[in-house]
């Protein structure tokens, strides 16, 4: 008998379905998809709907909790944002996710485009990319491998990582980002939740920002 | 169990050294209250906090109850999605087959996510014997590793150490002689030594946090983004999971995305959670093995009762509120699973015979059963686990156990009044020599071990029936 099967036997002996069954009934229907929700009980914790500049402001806040550097936008004004950004570090040679829209960028940048190799990641100063989404209630933005996100070592390798969020990405909630995001799971993209820079807490538990991924988050908001 | 297990130490000969330690005491002390009052504060501003557990407590149950349909339905997603799954009965099958797979891709050099369950079944020792070097990348678990020691939390597996230690680890170890004992100098020095590290190797091995049935689809969470780079950076990439890990539905990952970091760092949200389906062209490791690994998990399935402990998620609040945990540490519970949740998981897993003391390990106070973010009684599981510990002693037939003659004695002595009182009476006497200001720090002979751990109020000189029979 394989492990495989042996491991299954055990599993059917020692779960009693019979006994079981009337009080699981309910929620087994809800794991298989058959029943709406009901695993999760009344799903009270689905937060009220936010309205969009509220919104905003609370991914701002969280975002700035998490120690994320946040700035908030108007399309006509990314450019100079982005421009002032990647000054303020001294940001030259950036690194870009294939498709990423080159009209929000400032010129005089030395851009990178990601050729899927592992030499093109080393030598940039930083990586500048759109999100998926991002959730307001949390400070997070999430990456799907989407058009101008790229692949996940692009997001991580380089020491700072500019983020450009649309305000249609942004949503209130960790359930509503889920439910968002079940396409892209279900078509098998990877995803990379990020809230704020890569942090330890290891030694004495005193916070040090910066371990292995971006050492800086920065995140500006399209408005 | 692995071949690379060590002995067991009973929990009272190993508490007494880790209460004797002044230093790890003041380090648990601050690391377990300052998460505490983090976690308190972003579990209280969700209104519907509770809600939320109970949505956990269900999704493992019924998950459990269906633990193989769910595991079949796993296993079918992640190979249609280009993945290998396998499946493992024991450390000893898994700890090969790692073995094999790292050896198969070519590599003698691995590089590791923070995993309990790795942990489990000493996967690095294995490795070693094996002559393939297994490096631990999460800050705390590399301290651990180049001092040759092991994790006292599942959170912060170094709390026991502290910055001066671990600066002159790093001049011995790293060769970073001009290092302070700064933490952000010390992290560092740890960046620039794995950095080369995570661009050099080829196989990555981690653990999983959760893992979809129903898209195959597996999670890790972490905060330093060195899971990142093992689970993105190299050609091969294995994950070893507990069975139990499993969970139904892409949907769940609401809870407990929620429930997680909430209750183990105390944030919001941790910084870096990763999900990945198989393998993804173009992007991430061109090769993935799943490690489905049983090591007495069906074992602790057969319980009833005892099966909640399989509920755990691995967030650590239970350590962090438990007033045992935070004088004893972790190393005390003997095994990679510490605190409460380690006192009902471990005698399971294994074999309860050989860690009897570790469901007495708890005062039943509760707070780990209000703290643990899907609701899992582990009073109510201790209580349980007690009672298959002192069943078991009756079967093998140890008539002169010390305590089981006392609590008969005590049966007789309370189910008569007049005996009761004479019990007292004798005791009154009795005790004289043994009571100072009231208190008993010190009993003799075979009452001895009743005081080793407490200290026993003094029989007063009138009873509450005494006194009650003279007012009427």
């Amino acid at each position: 008998m394989s492990s495989r099967e042996a491991i299954l036997g055990r599993i059917r002996a020692a779960i009693s379905r019979e006994e079981a069954a009337t009080e699981a009934t309910e929620a087994a229907e809800a794991c298989s998809g058959a029943g709406e929700h009901s695993s999760l009980g009344e799903r009270s914790y689905l937060a009220a709907e936010v309205l969009p500049h509220e919104r905003h402001d609370r991914l701002v806040e969280m975002l700035r909790d998490c120690r994320a550097q946040v700035g908030r936008v108007s399309e006509s004004g990314l450019a100079a944002a982005v421009h002032r950004a990647c000054q303020a570090r001294g940001i030259e040679r950036v690194l870009l996710p294939p498709g990423f829209p080159e009209n929000w960028l400032p010129t005089g940048l030395s851009l990178v485009i990601d050729d899927g190799s592992t030499a093109s990641l080393t030598p940039a100063d930083g990586v500048i990319s759109t999100c998926s989404l991002a959730i307001a209630q949390t400070g997070t933005i999430v990456l799907d491998g989407g058009i101008g996100q790229g692949r996940r070592a692009l997001t991580l390798i380089p020491d700072y990582h500019l983020c450009i969020v649309e305000a249609a990405r942004v949503v209130n909630s960790v359930p509503d980002a889920i439910e968002k995001l079940e396409s892209a799971v279900a078509a098998g993209s990877p995803l990379t939740f990020i809230s704020g820079p890569s942090a330890t807490s290891d030694i004495e538990l005193v916070r040090v920002e910066g371990v292995h991924g971006p050492r800086h988050l920065e995140v500006l908001i399209v408005e | 169990m692995s071949r690379f297990e060590l002995p067991v130490v009973p929990f009272p000969q190993a508490a007494k050294v880790a209460l004797a330690d002044s230093q790890l005491r003041r380090n648990l002390n601050k690391a377990t209250s300052t998460i505490r009052a983090k976690r308190k504060a972003v579990t209280e501003e969700l209104p519907y906090w509770e809600e939320l557990r109970e949505a956990g407590r269900r999704i493992k149950q019924e998950t459990m109850r269906n633990l193989d349909r769910y595991l079949l339905q796993l296993e079918e997603q992640v190979t249609a999605a280009g993945g290998t799954v396998h499946w493992a009965q024991n450390a000893d099958e898994a700890n090969e087959l790692v073995t094999k797979l790292v050896r198969d891709a070519g590599a003698t050099r691995a590089m590791k996510v923070k995993s309990l369950t790795t942990d489990e079944i000493c996967l690095n020792d294995a490795l070693q014997a094996a002559g393939v070097e297994a490096i631990e990348t999460d800050l705390a678990e590399l301290i651990i590793q180049l001092a040759g020691e092991t994790s006292s939390h599942i959170l912060v597996p170094a709390i026991h150490k502290n910055r001066a230690e671990i600066r002159e680890l790093f001049i011995r170890t790293l060769g970073e002689p001009d290092l302070t004992d700064d933490p952000s100098d010390l992290t560092d020095a740890a960046r620039r030594y794995l950095r080369k590290t995570f661009m050099d190797t080829t196989v990555g091995i981690s653990g999983a946090n959760f893992a979809v049935a129903e898209t195959g689809t597996i999670c890790v969470v972490e905060s330093e983004g060195n899971g990142r780079m093992c689970l993105t950076l190299p050609k091969t990439l294995i994950t070893v999971m507990g069975i139990e890990k499993v969970v139904p539905r892409w949907q769940h990952m609401e809870v407990f995305l929620q429930l997680l970091p909430r209750s183990s760092t105390g944030e919001r949200m941790n910084p870096y959670t990763s999900f990945w389906t198989g393998v993804h062209n173009g992007d991430g490791p061109r090769e993935f093995h799943l490690v489905l690994l049983d090591n007495g998990r069906t074992k602790v399935l057969e319980d009833e009762v005892g099966r909640d402990a399989l509920h755990c998620i691995r967030c650590s609040a239970c350590l962090n509120v438990c007033p045992v945990y935070e004088r004893t540490g972790g190393h005390a519970y003997g095994s990679v699973y510490p605190g409460p949740i380690g006192a009902v998981l471990t005698p399971q897993l294994r074999e309860l015979a050989a860690y009897d003391s570790l469901p007495y390990a708890s005062t039943l106070c509760g707070a780990c059963y209000d703290a643990c973010p899907v609701k899992i009684d582990i009073p109510r599981l201790l209580v349980h686990l007690r009672g298959k510990v002192v069943v078991g002693r009756q079967r093998k037939g140890l008539r002169f156990d010390g305590e089981a003659l006392a609590m008969r004695l005590a049966a007789r002595a309370f189910a008569s009044p007049k005996r009761y009182e004479l019990a007292q009476a004798l005791a009154r006497v009795g005790q004289l020599p043994f009571v100072h200001d009231g208190v008993i720090e010190a009993l003799p002979a075979y009452l001895r071990s009743w005081t080793v751990s407490r200290n026993l109020e003094a029989v007063p000189k009138q009873s509450f029936r005494q006194w009650w029979r003279s007012k009427k």
